[in-house]
C-alpha cells in the first residue's frame, strides 16, 4: 500500500542570481514497511526533497509544481500559499507533521537545544502533541531510551554529557516519540564513528520490524542504503535519474551516474581495483546544463544528450532510468 | 629495504587538562598517544585508522612537529626531530607537509592561488625569480590534476569547488618537493564523486615521486585502497599492525575484527555478519590500567585484561596484534561472554 507518494514534485530556491532548480520533477513512492533510499551528493535535492515532505522548507522555496500525497490527501494543497511558498504554520500540518512524519536531521550534535536536558526536549514534544501528563510523558521517554539503547539515568542529562552516538539515538528516540507512520532520516549516521553507525543502522532495521514503519534514508553513502534499505533513488542535479528495488539498481543499474558512483566507492571486500572517478564536478543549479543534466561528465555522452532531456523509462519491471542510452548500459556493462 | 624516512619509537603525547587556579589536586590526564612506534619506508603509504579519539590525528601533529611529543623519539633520516633547532628545523619544515581535511578551512580566503602556491615557496627560498615561482606554481597546479595550471592560478578558493581545492592544498604541499607527507582525512569532507580522483591523484604521485604517505583516515575502505601497510588505533596505542591485504582479510584484534565487521558494503544480497563489541568508546581521562579495550571486549579476561597492558606481538609475518588471548580467541578455545545484541 502506498503511504506516501511524491508526484512530478518541482522546488526552487530564489536567490541574488536567479532561481536554484534543486528538485525538478521528482517522483517517489514509498510503500508501507519499507525504507527508500534516496541516493546523492551534496546539491543533489535530497535534503531539500525531505524538507519538502515534512514541509520545513526555507522561506526561499517556492515550490513549481506537483503534488506530495499522504494517505491520499495532498500536503501541498493545505500549506501552499499562492505564491507557491510553504506556510509552516498550517494547522493540519501541524498534526500531521512528526505524528505522522517525523524526521531525524542530519546535525544530530546540534539539533538539541543545550540548555534544556535531552529528556525534557522529547517530552515537550510528546505533550505538545498528545494530551498527556507529564509523568506519563516521561515513562514513555523511558520506554524509547530503553528501545534505541540509552540508559534510563540519562534523561536528566544535557546535550553535551551526551557522545555523538548517544545524541544520534536521543534523536531516534524523540522521531519515534509519537509513533509516526514515515521517518525520514536524513544522514542520520554520516557523523558518526563506523562501530556507532552500524549499531544504529541495525537498530533502525529492528525499529522496522518491530513497529513496521516507513522510511526514507538520505545518505550519499551506497554502502548505507545497500545495507538497510529495499528500494533507492538516485539523485542527480535536482532529479532522479534511476530508481528501483535495491538488488535490481545495484547489480543491473543502467544509468552513468549510478555506474560512476558504484565504481568510486573503496570497498573491503573482494579484490583491490582502481576507483573510478567521475571528472567534473556537479552543476550550479542556477543555469543547469541543458538536455541530461549529468551529460558534461557523462563518459557516454552523445549529441542528443546535450539537447533532449531524457524521460525516466521503465527498463525492467519497477527500475527506472532517465538515460538516452539506458538500454545499452543496463546490466552494467 | 627501502630507505627509513621517518622512525618513531615509543612515542607519548600527554595533554593535562588544567584545574583551575587553585586546586590542588594533581591534574587530569588524557594519554592522547601513547607509546606507539613505526617506520616510514621510501615510497610507501601508512594508513592510520580508528576512530574519534584514538590519537590518529595527533601522531600526525607529533610527526611534523606541530606538537611536541611528552616522550619517546621521532627520528627523520637519523635526527630527533624534537631537538631540531633553528637552520635545521627549517630544514626540516621543509621535508615534510601535511594536507588537511577540510579545503574550505585549509586555504586563506584572500589569497589567490598563486600566493597560495608561492607563499612556502619565498619562505623556503625556493625560485629566484618571480618568472620561476610563476613557473612552478603552474607546474604544480597540473601535477595535482589542474589543467592548464594558468587558468587557476588567479583564482580565489571561493570560485573552486571542493575537489579543486583539495588539489590546490595537494599542490602547495608538493610544491616545495618534501620528502614526506602526511595527510589527514583528505577526502572526507569532499562528495563521493569527486573524493576517488583526488586519492587516485594522491596514489599517483607516490608511485611517481616515491614519496611516502603518513594518511590518516576513519574509513577502513579508504585506507585499504591507499596504504600498504595499516596501522589501527584505539584510545592512544596500536592495537594491530600490518600489510593491508592481512588486516582487512584477516584481521586478529577483537577490535579490529569488530571494527571491519561494522563496516557497510554495498552489496544489498550480502549477509552482514557482525562480530560483537560492548559499550561506547569510554572517556579517555586517567584511563584505568591493563588493556584499554577491555572495558568493550567479549573476550575479557579479569586478572590479566585489567591489569597488564598488552604488547605488540609478531603472530603472522608481519602482523603485530596488541592482545593476551589472541591464540585462544582464533583457536576458539576462548569463548565470547556478556551479552550479544540480536541482528537484524
Amino acid at each position: 500500500m502506498v503511504l506516501l507518494s511524491v508526484q512530478d514534485l518541482t522546488i526552487h530556491y530564489k536567490v541574488a542570481s536567479g532561481w536554484v532548480r534543486a528538485v525538478e520533477n521528482v517522483s517517489i513512492d514509498v510503500d508501507s514497511k519499507e525504507t527508500l533510499g534516496l541516493v546523492g551528493e551534496s546539491g543533489s535535492g535530497k535534503t531539500t526533497l525531505a524538507y519538502a515532505i515534512t514541509q520545513l522548507l526555507p522561506k526561499n522555496a517556492y515550490v513549481k509544481g506537483g503534488k506530495i500525497i499522504y494517505q491520499g490527501k495532498d500536503l501541498l494543497k493545505l500549506s501552499m500559499k499562492d505564491d507557491g511558498t510553504l506556510d509552516i504554520f498550517n494547522e493540519e500540518i501541524r498534526k500531521i507533521r512528526w505524528k505522522d512524519i517525523s524526521m531525524i536531521f542530519q546535525a544530530a550534535l546540534n539539533a538539541f537545544n543545550p540548555v534544556y536536558k535531552v529528556g525534557d526536549q522529547i517530552i515537550e514534544a510528546i505533550m505538545a502533541h498528545k494530551d498527556i501528563e507529564y509523568e506519563d510523558a516521561r515513562k514513555e521517554v523511558e520506554r524509547l531510551y530503553e528501545f534505541v539503547g540509552i540508559p534510563k539515568d540519562r534523561i536528566d542529562n544535557y546535550p553535551h554529557e551526551y557522545s555523538g552516538g548517544m545524541k544520534q539515538r536521543a534523536m531516534i528516540a524523540m522521531a519515534l516519540a509519537l509513533s509516526p507512520r514515515l521517518v525520514l532520516a536524513d544522514e542520520p549516521t554520516t557523523a558518526l564513528d563506523v562501530i556507532t553507525q552500524d549499531r544504529i543502522l541495525l537498530e533502525i532495521q529492528n525499529l522496522q520490524k518491530e513497529t513496521g514503519i516507513s522510511m526514507i534514508l538520505i545518505t550519499h553513502d551506497v554502502s548505507v542504503v545497500a545495507e538497510v534499505s529495499n528500494k533507492v533513488a538516485v539523485m542527480y542535479a535536482g532529479k532522479i535519474v534511476e530508481k528501483g528495488s535495491t538488488v535490481e539498481v545495484f547489480k543491473h543499474y543502467a544509468h552513468p551516474y549510478t555506474e560512476g558512483l558504484m565504481a568510486s566507492f573503496p570497498t573491503i571486500v573482494g579484490e583491490k581495483r582502481r576507483l573510478a572517478s567521475i571528472p567534473g564536478s556537479p552543476p550550479d543549479l542556477v543555469n543547469p546544463p541543458k538536455g541530461c543534466r549529468f551529460h558534461p561528465r557523462c563518459p557516454y555522452a552523445k549529441d542528443i544528450c546535450m539537447e533532449q532531456e531524457p524521460p525516466l523509462i521503465e527498463i525492467s519491471p519497477g527500475h527506472f532510468t532517465a538515460c538516452h542510452f539506458a538500454r545499452e548500459l543496463y546490466g552494467g556493462k | 629495504m627501502a630507505e627509513v624516512i621517518l622512525k618513531v619509537e615509543n612515542m607519548k603525547k600527554y595533554y593535562e587538562l588544567s584545574r583551575g587556579l587553585l586546586s590542588f589536586k594533581k591534574p587530569d590526564v588524557v594519554k592522547a598517544v601513547d607509546g606507539i612506534s613505526f617506520e616510514l619506508h621510501e615510497g610507501e603509504i601508512i594508513g592510520l585508522v580508528g576512530e574519534t579519539g584514538c590519537g590518529k590525528t595527533t601522531t600526525g601533529r607529533v610527526v611534523v612537529r606541530l606538537e611536541m611529543p611528552t616522550g619517546g623519539n621521532v627520528m627523520f633520516k637519523g635526527k630527533d626531530i624534537t631537538k631540531l633547532e633553528g637552520d635545521e628545523l627549517r630544514e626540516f619544515r621543509k621535508s615534510v607537509q601535511m594536507i588537511f581535511q577540510d579545503p574550505y578551512e585549509s586555504l586563506n580566503p584572500r589569497f589567490t592561488i598563486f600566493k597560495t602556491l608561492t607563499e612556502p615557496l619565498i619562505v623556503n627560498g625556493i625560485g629566484e625569480t618571480y618568472e620561476e615561482r610563476v613557473d612552478l606554481a603552474i607546474k604544480a597546479l597540473e601535477e595535482a590534476g589542474l589543467k592548464p595550471g594558468e587558468e587557476y592560478i588567479g583564482r580565489y578558493p571561493h570560485e573552486l569547488s571542493g575537489g579543486q581545492r583539495q588539489r590546490v592544498a595537494i599542490a602547495r604541499a608538493l610544491i616545495i618537493n618534501p620528502k614526506f607527507i602526511v595527510a589527514d582525512e583528505p577526502v572526507s569532507m569532499l562528495d563521493v564523486s569527486i573524493r576517488s580522483g583526488v586519492l587516485n591523484l594522491m596514489l599517483d604521485l607516490k608511485e611517481k615521486y616515491n614519496l611516502p604517505i603518513i594518511f590518516i583516515t576513519h574509513d577502513i575502505a579508504v585506507a585499504r585502497y591507499m596504504s600498504d601497510k595499516i596501522l589501527v588505533m584505539y584510545l592512544g596505542k596500536v592495537v594491530e599492525e600490518g600489510p593491508t591485504e592481512s588486516i582487512i582479510f584477516d584481521p586478529l584484534h577483537p577490535y579490529t575484527r569488530a571494527l571491519l565487521s561494522a563496516v557497510p558494503v554495498p552489496d544489498p544480497e550480502r549477509k552482514h555478519e557482525r562480530i560483537p563489541i560492548k559499550g561506547d568508546i569510554p572517556s579517555p581521562i586517567n584511563l584505568p590500567p591493563g588493556c584499554r579495550f577491555a572495558s568493550r571486549c567479549v573476550y575479557f579476561q579479569k586478572g590479566v585484561c585489567d591489569v597488564k597492558d598488552p604488547e605488540l606481538r609478531e603472530i603472522k609475518k608481519g602482523h603485530f596484534v596488541a592482545c593476551h588471548f589472541v591464540e585462544k580467541i582464533l583457536s576458539g578455545e576462548l569463548k565470547p561472554t556478556g551479552e550479544v545484541k540480536a541482528q537484524a
